[in-house]
């Protein structure tokens, strides 16, 4: 069995944002219970020995952890590479300095989008003047700087724009990832959603910034899979290289898995290393051997995985399933007129959004 | 910054990368922001020679003491790799 390289810690879903694309789960007030300081650190210190290298501090908003920079002291004792993923909203120059002290390794900001205004309405909160200013503060406190926008119908138009945002802030990596289309970005997909002649424009503009910026700034350009003719390799295989612990314990082999009908497997009740080597839930999907047609006799097995179990599930009902966005999957006709319908000249541009709530948290 | 690698290269590792040790595989890693490389065991001694100081040249001429066969191609092809993932820098002269 291997050992997993990287953590999501999802530390608390509060977060002052409201993007209608939020990957964190519909049942937010589900997971007010959060694991207290003690308990974190001592998820980080079984995460390293079982094997995990990288530590991924996330949320919702972490930076509304009152105690996230004693969590991030322990994770550089334990010689975890620290990524703190962020909204920014929050990271005050003394907040960044005692994190900066305590030996967080990299800051990763969210952009929603390169105009204020824009950025601000997908944000639902007024944010983007704040994020640029921790962004260059990130900077000239040392640190490597990641910029993650979050690509969609209503701002996929202005990747070159984006682009030169971050170059401007001086950004070490920039990931322009489509949107997935998990939890609340699902409510949303038909707004969300873009045509293959935006997709086309984004990607030829990455390609090309990829080969200008090459030894500066590394441009990291993810394609939605909806677009795709084979499914993504779901987390590099199901509990194979990560693991997730959500705010209430639960440890997840996909940070969407919550919503599958599986037992839960939770670090208050279980070491991290029974968990993954032993629990129902992580070994439900580990491996070929689970695997129907047409994904059992495939040469794309041991790639792809079959795709994501829990888009399976969320499409048919069934995690066991191949992944529909697979042309070979006999569920594909889901995603195709899914993408059909987004190619339709008459859809508008901006569609209203469904918000996901600030808070699933007790203050 | 350049990324072409030569014999008089003096590489080092990029400022942001760290190598460590993992206690857990026995094996050592270079990590950075959202990457992880696992090293082999003379990949790790490259790299640990890597100190900006020292010329490609120099590194094959250390690793041919520790080792019966070196090829000085391999140390450079490697280095060139890890150059174009940003985990080592370089500089000439």
């Amino acid at each position: 069995m291997d050992r997993p390289l990287g953590l999501l810690a999802e530390l608390t879903y509060g977060c002052p944002l409201s993007c209608p694309y939020c990957s964190n789960p519909l049942n937010l007030a589900d997971y007010c219970d959060e694991l207290t300081t003690a308990e974190w650190q001592r998820v980080l210190g079984e995460a390293q020995e079982l094997g995990v290298l990288q530590l991924h501090l996330s949320g919702g908003e972490p930076l509304l952890r009152r105690d996230l920079v004693e969590i991030v002291k322990t994770a550089d004792e334990l010689g975890l590479y620290t990524n703190l993923i962020t909204s920014a909203l929050g990271l005050s120059r003394r907040r960044a300095e005692q994190l900066r002290a305590a030996g967080l390794d990299h800051v990763q900001i969210s952009i929603q989008a390169d105009e204020p205004a824009v950025s601000d309405r997908i944000a639902g909160t007024p944010s983007f003047e704040r994020k640029v200013e921790a962004a260059r503060l990130v900077k000239e406190l040392g640190w490597p700087l990641t910029l993650n926008v979050v690509l969609h119908r209503q701002n996929i138009d202005r990747v070159a724009e984006l682009l030169r945002l971050a170059e401007e802030v001086e950004a070490d990596r920039v990931e322009l990832a489509n949107t997935q289309y998990y939890g609340w970005a699902l409510r949303n997909r038909d707004a969300l959603l873009p045509s293959k002649a935006q997709l086309e424009r984004a990607e030829m503009v990455a390609r090309a910034a990829r080969v200008r910026l090459v030894g500066r700034m590394d441009v990291i350009y993810v394609l939605p899979d909806y677009y795709s003719q084979y499914p993504k390799p779901c987390m590099g295989g199901w509990g194979k290289r990560q693991l997730t612990v959500t705010p209430n314990g639960d440890a997840l082999p996909c940070p969407a898995a919550h919503a599958l009908p599986l037992p839960r497997a939770n670090v208050r009740e279980d070491s991290l290393a029974r968990i993954w080597t032993e629990s129902p839930l992580f070994q439900r999907f580990r491996g070929t051997d689970w695997m129907p047609e047409p994904c059992r006799s495939c040469f794309r097995r041991e790639i792809d995985f079959g795709g994501c179990r829990c888009q399976a599930f969320q499409l048919t009902g069934d995690a066991a399933r191949t992944d529909p966005v697979c042309h070979l999957s006999p569920d594909h006709g889901i995603v195709a007129e899914t993408v059909q319908a987004a190619n339709d000249g008459t859809r508008p541009s901006e569609e209203a959004l469904i918000r996901r709530p600030h808070r699933g948290r007790t203050l | 910054m350049s990324t072409a690698v030569s014999s008089s290269s003096r590489p080092e590792l990029a400022p942001y990368i760290r190598l460590t040790f993992d206690r857990a595989r026995e094996q050592h890693v270079l990590l950075g922001p959202e990457s992880v490389v696992l090293l082999n065991r003379t990949g790790a001694d490259i790299l640990g020679l890597c100190d900006g100081q020292r010329t490609v040249a120099d590194i094959v001429d250390e690793l041919q003491g520790r080792y019966d066969r070196v090829v000085d191609n391999e140390v450079q092809h490697f280095i060139a790799r890890l150059v174009a993932k940003r985990c080592v820098e370089i500089s000439h002269g």
